[in-house]
């Protein structure tokens, strides 16, 4: 609240004027800072409808510093005029003199003043007249009074050109009673305070509004990771469906139950040094199921279980390359291994979590990533049953239109990849893998032979980046992130994949 | 997946009919190719090199068909062609027959026991009376380019060699000799060299450099001479000039040498198969011998077609058997319904060399069926859910970090031995870590063992944001247990730290403190969780104590070392805590 004075001899003033008056006026006749006046204005108009203020801007002449210091103390002519004795003054006197240069050419022309060059000991300078009229000192006396309209147009672009003088833009009020004009205000008050609320005081105070465009403060919380809260709910979709969580932690994994426990024959490029991590300490796994072993080096090397297998040189070294597992489908395996040793029992099985390729990066790719996998064993799943599980889980992301594509996956046949509809793109964009484990893969574990698993797996990255709009996988994953985006990317509102 | 180019227009004329881009990748899709771009010569080489090196080139649109990777029958246009004709039930899939030679013994190529050393495995076959035409040519060449880089391994496995057989004469021996005893004139080279010079030759040699490595440590070399000692081929690298093949040859002579026979064969297979289309009696296939080093012979190519009797295991919504059978049929596999049960008696031609098991016949039936016809059904598989104790406990343990104002970080689990080791005032020995052998660059040597320079680095990239950050993460590392199948495991851990003008520690403290109350575990010593001071090299000397729970050790808080801070490029005091979470299942 501006002081309390100032607005209410604002208030005086307007009361006496009808028609309104101007902001600048005030202050002149207040003799306050025409700023001390803008406030109290601000200040009476939060409080409602007691003045109205219309903004509005004027040119108006104002003096420079050098015209400021010509109105007080005369001008450069008039103070060399004053400075000359009747005896005179040695030219070299004058110039020492800061006004000196200026006064004395300006002085001379006004022929105030005279220059006795032949003067014996040096120029010597004269008054020529006993006295003068300082007429600039004066008109700029009268426009530092704000009496402009006193002054012709072509007097004040003299004073300009003399850069005693600028034009400005002012920004002012013009002031008028409001609705509710009255000459007294309470004062507001900002807060309700714990005093206000034990005295009761609040009942008697007036409160200044809030201003409701404003933005709140912060509020100094924690954030999740967007990563990770979308993790949180495909975990919760696949908990929803009845599904378990597989222990997937364990990022280092044999080549035997990465590759050749899932029917991925040695040879094959996924193996490559080029794709994959190997380890050089702990280099090799041991303690296999020995008999599990003999059965999968059978189903490579010479095929069975109605498998005519790849028919190559099994090697069991090759089998024990440590890696980073390349998929969690490795884990996958691990259970299903375990399921087959006991009496059979329909299961349903996910994870998410961290593998790793050893590929080449770019803006959607890194050397790890989070995959999420759906598995269900039971007696005599087919491929439509697998389409309708597919159909259902991706029904809980929002995503109903799905297609699916023939596709070639060592270790499922059939394999299909999932297709959605992406309405923004108007295309079908791939959104996962999917089949059915091959007997290979199967029947050496163990497990019945009517028992089929279907499975899928897509990575938790994509549809996260595409549900936040990120388009570089280094903004979402690893330190390069930018917190400022940990903190902003919190939606939650519904969580429908705009595919 | 290998992506194979085909001529839109070639393509269409041989399919008989046009398509709009559309239409041909709806089929794709059906049929599970993928169209995966549609360009031209000029448009690549703009795109590779540069406007000024395409101005020259053809301007023929290109399809780009991604083929999946066990399909090495679609892998060139006449068998696109072939495999999508018989799919629309235009054409029906052609019988493959080998054939004696119309006049005299068939060719022979005998291997001697040298090869036993580098190379031991060698096919062949012959290809009569065929006519080239330049695309015809440009195909035959690609199909073996696509063989090598996706079946052959990169011709490790399996490497082919094709020849004009009227400039040889048999009977060929496939041999090893020591690369100094070898001496030809290579492929469009115009001198002879021997086999060591060939292979300083060939080191700057873009394409042909990738393959030096099969052979190039080894003491004799593969080499296939003609009865006159003319060199054809010395494998897996290059071959001779003088039997090259020009659109002129008329008899093919296809040899392919191996580490791996069954690959070998259906290499051959796939060759003759896909280019016996254009001989003077399409499809079929002149046999060669092969004399191995023990005087067995076996006669190539196999063009074996066996028979599969399998049972609908899982119908496509109850389709009957016969209608199976003609599906089938539909996918170069001829079937027919036995009458007996369910049963189906399925002819598996040899470029079907995918199909192992009842599966993959199965697979064939779902796709000509059209997987997207089939009937979405639920599953009655009744079970009830169960969180992994492990992960249901970092989730609960997550949100609340969040809630007492911490925000979460998520690092990768590889990254350089300095980072877990050297920056934190530690070495490497000491740290437990298991190591990648083959890292591309430093970020990934190691997996991490703390969870501690993450956080550190994310601070790093962060120091914009304004003070104080408080950062957690709550995931796995990795440490070398020899009690492990791999000899290593995962360890949950918890890590936070608090970066600013002060060290605050006791807002650290304080985060332990509420961690424990969310954990249930009191403050006290024996029974409880304490801290007491240690010494860490991480952490400034004094500033650092142990955490105790119920009387062992589980992790470490403290101020951090300003030597660490440091090597972090951070500039501001920090705190920070890591601890093991498992103990508290």
């Amino acid at each position: 609240m501006a002081d309390t004075g100032v607005v209410e001899a604002l208030l005086r003033r307007v009361e006496k004027v009808d028609d309104g008056v101007d902001s600048l006026e005030v202050a002149t006749s207040l003799e306050l800072d025409h700023q001390v006046i803008v406030g109290a204005v601000k200040s009476l108009q939060a409080v409602g409808d007691v003045i109205s203020a219309e903004l509005r801007s004027s040119k108006h002449w104002e003096l420079t510093d050098e015209g400021r210091e010509i109105a007080e103390h005369g001008s450069h002519e008039a103070r060399v005029f004053g400075s000359i004795p009747v005896e005179g003054l040695p030219q070299s006197e004058l110039m020492k003199l800061s006004f000196g240069k200026i006064g004395f050419s300006k002085a001379m022309s006004n022929k105030w003043i005279r220059l006795d060059k032949a003067h014996e000991g040096g120029p010597r300078i004269f008054r020529t007249v006993e006295s003068i009229e300082d007429q600039v000192r004066e008109k700029l006396l009268l426009l530092q009074k704000g009496n402009a309209s006193q002054l012709e147009e072509k007097e004040k672009n003299e004073l300009k050109k003399r850069k005693l003088l600028s034009e400005v833009t002012v920004k002012t009020y013009w002031i008028m009673k409001g609705n509710s004009f009255s000459t007294t205000v309470t004062k507001q008050e900002t807060e309700l305070t714990a005093e206000m609320i034990t005295n009761g005081s609040w009942k008697e105070k007036k409160f200044k509004p809030y201003n409701f465009e404003a933005m709140g403060v912060a509020p100094d919380c924690g954030h999740l990771h967007p990563l990770m809260k979308v993790r949180t709910q495909f975990r919760q979709i696949f908990l929803e469906m009845g599904f378990t969580e597989m222990p997937t932690n364990n990022f280092i994994e044999s080549s035997f139950w990465n590759f050749d426990s899932l029917f991925q024959p040695q040879q094959h490029p996924a193996r490559d040094q080029h794709d994959t991590f190997f380890l050089s300490d702990p280099a090799l796994a041991h303690d296999f199921p020995q008999d599990y072993l003999e059965r999968v080096k059978k189903v490579h090397s010479e095929g069975g279980f109605g498998s005519q297998g790849y028919k190559y040189d099994w090697k069991i070294e090759e089998a024990k390359k440590n890696i980073l597992r390349t998929h969690t489908t490795a884990v996958s395996a691990r259970m299903l291994y375990k399921l087959a040793q006991q009496k059979f029992t329909p299961v349903k099985y996910f994870s998410i979590d961290r593998v790793f390729r050893n590929e080449t990066l770019d803006a959607t790719h890194l050397a790890e990533f989070h995959q999420i996998e759906g598995v269900v064993a039971d007696y005599g799943l087919t491929l439509g049953d697998l389409m309708g599980v597919l159909h259902q889980f991706f029904t809980k992301l929002g995503i109903t239109k799905l297609r699916f594509k023939p596709a070639y996956n060592p270790y499922t046949e059939p394999s299909m990849e999932v297709f959605s509809y992406h309405e923004g793109l108007k295309k079908w964009v791939e959104v996962g893998n999917s089949g059915i484990f091959r007997p290979e893969m199967l029947l050496p574990m163990g497990l019945p032979e009517d028992v089929s698993v279907i499975a899928w797996g897509l990575s938790l990255e994509r549809p996260t980046m595409i549900k936040y709009g990120i388009n570089n996988i280094r903004e979402l994953v690893g330190h390069k992130v930018n917190l400022q985006m940990v903190y902003d990317k919190c939606g939650w509102t519904d969580f429908t994949f705009r595919m | 997946m290998p992506t194979v180019g085909v001529k839109r227009d070639l393509l269409f004329k041989a399919l008989g009919r046009t398509y709009t881009d559309e239409e041909f990748d709806e089929l794709c899709f059906e049929f599970g190719l993928e169209l995966d771009e549609i360009t031209s010569e000029k448009e690549i080489i703009s795109r590779e090199q540069g406007d000024s090196k395409a101005s020259g080139a053809s301007d023929i649109i290109l399809y780009k068909i991604d083929v999946p990777a066990n399909r090495y029958d679609l892998l060139c246009l006449e068998g696109l062609v072939r495999g999508l004709q018989v799919f629309k039930n235009k054409l029906e899939a052609p019988r493959y027959r080998r054939v004696s030679p119309v006049n005299g013994e068939p060719q022979k190529l005998i291997i001697t026991k040298e090869t036993a050393a580098v190379r031991p495995f060698a096919v062949a076959a012959v290809l009569r009376n065929i006519t080239f035409t330049q695309e015809r040519y440009d195909s035959f060449i690609e199909l073996q380019e696509k063989l090598h880089q996706n079946i052959c391994r990169k011709r490790s496995l399996v490497a082919i060699g094709t020849h004009d057989l009227d400039t040889i004469s048999g009977p060929f021996t496939y041999t090893a000799k020591a690369p100094g005893d070898i001496c030809f004139r290579p492929l469009n080279q115009t001198k002879e060299y021997t086999a060591t010079q060939l292979m300083s030759l060939y080191k700057t040699d873009s394409h042909l450099r990738h393959y030096l490595h099969i052979i190039e440590d080894k003491p004799v070399y593969p080499v296939i001479y003609d009865s006159n000692g003319i060199v054809l081929s010395m494998p897996p690298i290059i071959n001779g000039d003088h039997s090259k093949i020009t659109l002129k040859t008329k008899n093919v002579f296809i040899e392919c040498t191996a580490t791996d026979v069954t690959k070998a064969k259906i290499v051959l297979d796939m060759m003759v198969t896909m280019f016996s289309e254009y001989c003077s009696q399409p499809f079929t296939v002149e046999e060669a011998e092969v004399v191995y080093p023990d005087g067995k012979t076996c006669v190539y190519p196999t063009l074996a077609v066996s028979v599969q009797h399998c049972f609908v295991l899982c119908p496509p919504d109850s389709e009957s058997t016969e209608k199976i059978a003609q599906l089938l049929t539909r996918m170069c596999l001829r079937s027919r319904a036995t009458g007996v049960g369910d049963e189906i008696e399925v002819e598996i031609p040899p470029t079907r060399s995918d199909v192992i098991h009842a599966c993959d016949i199965m697979e064939d039936a779902a796709v000509a069926y059209g997987f997207n016809n089939i009937t979405r059904t639920t599953p009655r598989t009744y079970t009830v859910a169960h969180q992994f104790p492990l992960n249901k406990l970092t989730e609960l343990l997550r949100q609340d970090l969040a809630a007492a104002g911490f925000t979460e970080a998520l690092n990768f689990a590889l990254c350089s031995q300095e980072d877990i080791a050297d920056k934190l005032g530690k070495k490497i020995s000491e740290t437990k870590a298991a190591h990648i052998s083959n890292p591309k660059t430093a970020e990934f040597q190691v997996a991490r063992t703390t969870l501690l320079p993450g956080l550190l680095k994310t601070i790093a990239a962060n120091r914009k944001m304004p003070l104080p950050l408080k950062l957690f993460e709550i995931s796995d590392v990795v440490l070398q247990d020899e009690t492990k199948d791999v000899g290593a495991r995962n360890s949950r851990r918890f890590c936070a730290v608090y970066y600013n003008k002060s060290p605050g520690f006791e807002v650290i403290h304080g985060l332990l403190d509420r961690t424990m109350q969310l954990l249930d575990v009191k403050s006290a010593r024996g029974e409880g969780y304490h801290i007491q001071a240690a010494d860490d090299p991480t952490f400034f000397p004094g500033r650092c104590a142990e955490i105790f729970v119920q009387g062992k050790s589980v992790g470490r808080l403290g101020v951090l070392h300003p030597d660490v801070i440091n090597r972090f490029e951070l500039t501001m005091p920090c705190s920070a805590l890591e601890m093991d979470v498992e103990p508290f299942l």
